[in-house]
């Protein structure tokens, strides 16, 4: 049994073959490690959250309608990458690809308008220096946008081999993971949007 | 190849996931922004909204419970937030409690 690389078909394509099954619960696992990484980055902004120094709160520089944008990108993009994850299961390559394109170019944007909130507050003069607080910030920050910009680039590259080789279980699986990936960086978002921009803005 | 293709082709479990996520978000904001209860009951109120949203894109989106890993991997997931939740808060607890100025 445990040598078995027969494929299942009346399972997802994702999961017909044991090494893509094993895969995706390996990503799972990678998935947990970076729950933690995570978590101590939120442990340190809520430590020094109220070390502003001589800088700016949050609520001084935080714009609502910027944040809903972002907010609101990342959200829709996480639901056009599960329309993916669906047509890959309806067995059409072509919706995966347009689905998944849609996705990126919303990521995208999210990461388009983070550069410029940065990149704003940088010329209002809060730097990753000004304060323990606003160093968090773009440490925290700056880690979940740089994770959106290496899913940005993955996914590019699954999407190049899966025009080229089309849905087989290997080809299915990586793109599953990478939907799992982009699902959890909008997880990731859904508590910094709680917990660094609207607590921000309520104190 | 007899790939199994779900009854039903229109994703509706996607669409009602990103519509509550909506909603969740808006009231989350509402909340945030247009209330003017203090600071911690905004808190808890939004991060219950916060997990619940986390929930539904685990669940809905990412498929956590289903496969024959599927216990597995909800197990490890839930784990890995239960040692989120120690991290964060335990060391929210230990900068601001006071320990730190003993010694000092």
């Amino acid at each position: 049994m445990a040598h078995d690389h027969n494929v299942n078909p009346n399972a997802p394509l994702e999961y017909q073959s044991e090494t893509g099954r094993l895969n995706i619960t390996g990503f799972w696992t990678f998935l947990g490690a970076e729950i933690a990484l995570f978590s101590t980055l939120f442990a340190s902004y809520f430590a020094l959250q109220a070390r502003v120094g001589d800088g700016p709160t949050s609520n001084e520089m935080f714009e609502a309608g910027l944040v809903m944008i972002m907010t609101m990108l990342l959200l829709t993009s996480s639901f056009t990458c599960g329309i993916a994850i669906h047509e890959m299961r309806a067995n059409n390559k072509t919706g995966v690809i347009i689905w998944m394109i849609i996705t990126l170019i919303l990521g995208a944007g999210f990461i388009g308008y983070e550069l410029y909130e940065f990149v704003h507050y940088v010329h209002e003069g809060v730097t990753l220096s000004t304060s323990a607080h606003w160093s968090m910030f773009f440490i925290l920050l700056g880690t979940h946008g740089l994770h959106v910009s290496i899913g940005i680039g993955w996914i590019i590259l699954l999407l190049i081999q899966l025009a080229r080789r089309g849905l087989t279980p290997k080809t299915a699986s990586k793109v599953f993971i990478s939907s799992l990936y982009w699902h959890f960086l909008d997880v990731v978002w859904i508590f910094i949007f709680t917990c660094v921009y609207l607590m921000g803005m309520v104190n | 190849m007899s790939q199994q293709t779900k009854k039903g082709h229109f994703p509706w479990k996607h669409i009602i996931g990103f519509l509550i996520s909506i909603a969740l978000t808006l009231v989350a904001f509402a909340t945030a922004l247009w209330t003017d209860w203090s600071s911690s009951t905004i808190f808890i109120i939004i991060l219950i909204f916060a997990v619940i949203q986390a929930a539904l894109q685990l669940v809905m989106f990412m498929h956590m419970t289903e496969g024959e890993d599927g216990g597995l991997i909800s197990g490890n997931t839930l784990f890995g937030f239960f040692i989120a939740v120690v991290i964060i808060v335990g060391t929210y607890w230990l900068m601001t409690s006071g320990h730190m100025h003993m010694g000092m």
